[in-house]
């Protein structure tokens, strides 16, 4: 069952076209890895997909709902079904880590001070955070700040999640414990893309990969196929890198 | 079309649009007065200090400059008067003002556009929330309550930085200059002042929030954006002075 379908999705910013004619899908439970160099628009498709962006035509749906063309009022439905965890973190700097990570739950639920207390300790346990949630953001470390990022993005246990670039600037042993988060996330269920040129987190959490090029999809296919192709593999990595 | 010419034309329609966002959000739930009260304390409360300076200091240069010009005339005694209605129906105001879209304007454009490089305001968006709603209103809900009340203030200590200098270097009794100040000044230019203010109020924080919420080139552009956004604001207030006296003046002749 397809959760999210892009069709034919076209972006222009100014005079540069950064998406000719983008297809694809991704069905419930999947993790799709969109792989391409800098600058190939990997991060304005994942904006789309919530409404950051608007596309100059084609279609983006996702869990049913048509994205494109909707209003900020109508996307907020999607938007609390649809996590995105942002490059940085883009945590709020005046809250602390507590309230950062409570502000869906005070924004979305009826949930009393009391619940929404222990479901963020309970979810600062999770992503082995205890003790930091009345730090502010700038006292945090890099790791933190993504795991904090990835706490307050799926506290209302979305259907469909949005990881912007989740390992970049991280150390090996934080890029682990992030990878680790995201197979565990995607053992619930749920549905992912993972916008990285990380090729290593790519393989290992990714079910399917897309490689876009020159305003297009130029390569799409299962992790596994790939793991048996090195070849393939060092083609990716190397086009990859080549930007 | 210049380019100057297209930007002007963007500047207009992305305010007025933002004026539009903002009155059609005001009222609808949630409000969010947690933020409004934050917001009252950090433009109100702590423009106080600043503006009651500056309100002292034009008070007693006025009453000094009134002072040295008037005495040759020997008509000293029109300084309470003529403080006080100057004072109370243009100074205030604009000095207030001024004051207030360098210190809060400033302030509002820098920490607003820090948010859209930071990707806090997307952050705000993608957790399904408003930045008119969280950002914008509670800014121009507090400039708009703050500014008339600094003003007000101000115009008081401006009248009483006149009195000071009245009585210490131009020999003039502080209960006279009291008794004249409260027969000249009349309810209506109290609120012409005043009034004034709430416009002046929105000329600051609409577009310190439209400049902050369209900044452009990453933290390069923090700056350009403060720059312009206490600019327009200033322009606006001192252009706008001219209207908003005219307009009080056709309503109070209406009377």
């Amino acid at each position: 069952m397809e959760i999210i379908e892009v069709s034919h999705f076209r972006k222009r910013f100014g005079s540069k076209l950064v998406h000719e004619d983008v297809t694809f899908t991704v069905n419930k439970g999947e993790c799709l890895g969109l792989l391409g160099g800098s600058g190939a628009g990997k991060s304005v498709i994942l904006r789309s997909l919530i409404g950051l962006e608007r596309p100059d035509s084609g279609k983006i749906v996702v869990e049913g709902i048509e994205v494109t063309g909707r209003d900020e009022s109508e996307l907020i439905d999607v938007r609390k079904r649809v996590a995105y965890v942002f490059q940085n973190g883009a945590l709020f700097d005046s809250m602390t880590v507590f309230d950062n990570i409570a502000y869906p739950l005070r924004e979305h639920t009826d949930l009393g001070p009391q619940a929404i207390r222990d479901r963020v300790l309970e979810i600062l346990q999770t992503f082995n955070l205890q003790g930091s949630e009345s730090l502010l953001p700038a006292e945090l470390s890099g790791g933190m700040q993504k795991r904090v990022g990835l706490a307050r993005a799926i506290i209302l246990k979305p259907d469909v999640i949005l990881y912007d670039e989740p390992t970049a600037g991280l150390d090996p042993a934080n890029t682990i414990t992030i990878q680790n988060l995201i197979i565990q996330l995607k053992s619930t269920g749920v549905t992912s893309i993972l916008v990285t040129h990380d090729l290593d987190t790519a393989l290992r959490v990714c079910d399917r990969l897309a490689f876009l090029e020159n305003g297009h999809v130029e390569d799409l296919g299962a992790v596994a196929d790939l793991k048996e192709d090195p070849i393939q593999i060092m083609q990716l990595f190397v086009r990859g890198k080549s930007d | 079309m210049t380019a100057r010419t297209e930007k002007f034309l963007d500047f207009v329609g992305g305010n007025s649009l933002l004026t539009g966002k903002v009155a059609r959000d005001l009222f609808r739930k949630p409000l969010y007065l947690d933020l409004l009260i934050v917001q009252i304390q950090s433009v109100g409360m702590r423009s106080v200090p600043l503006i009651l300076t500056v309100a002292m200091a034009v008070g007693m240069v006025m009453a000094l400059q009134f002072g040295i010009g008037l005495e040759k005339f020997g008509a000293k005694l029109y300084i309470p008067k003529l403080v006080a209605v100057s004072f109370v129906r243009e100074l205030g105001p604009i000095f207030a003002s001024l004051m207030f879209a360098a210190r809060v304007g400033a302030g509002i454009t820098s920490e607003v556009a820090s948010m859209v490089v930071t990707q806090q305001v997307d952050a705000i968006r993608a957790l399904g929330t408003s930045p008119i709603k969280k950002i914008v209103i509670p800014r121009v809900l507090a400039c708009v309550i703050c500014l008339p009340l600094l003003c007000a203030f101000a115009n008081a200590i401006g009248i009483f930085g006149g009195m000071v200098v009245g009585s210490l270097d131009l020999r003039l009794n502080a209960g006279f200059y009291w008794q004249k100040v409260l027969a000249t000044v009349v309810l209506a230019d109290y609120l012409s002042g005043v009034g004034k203010t709430v416009f002046f109020a929105l000329f600051i924080a609409i577009p310190a929030c439209y400049y902050g919420l369209n900044v452009e080139r990453g933290t390069q552009g923090v700056g350009v954006a403060t720059t312009r956004a206490v600019v327009t604001s200033s322009i606006m207030i001192l252009v706008g002075d001219y209207f908003l006296t005219k307009l009080f003046w056709i309503i109070q002749s209406w009377k």
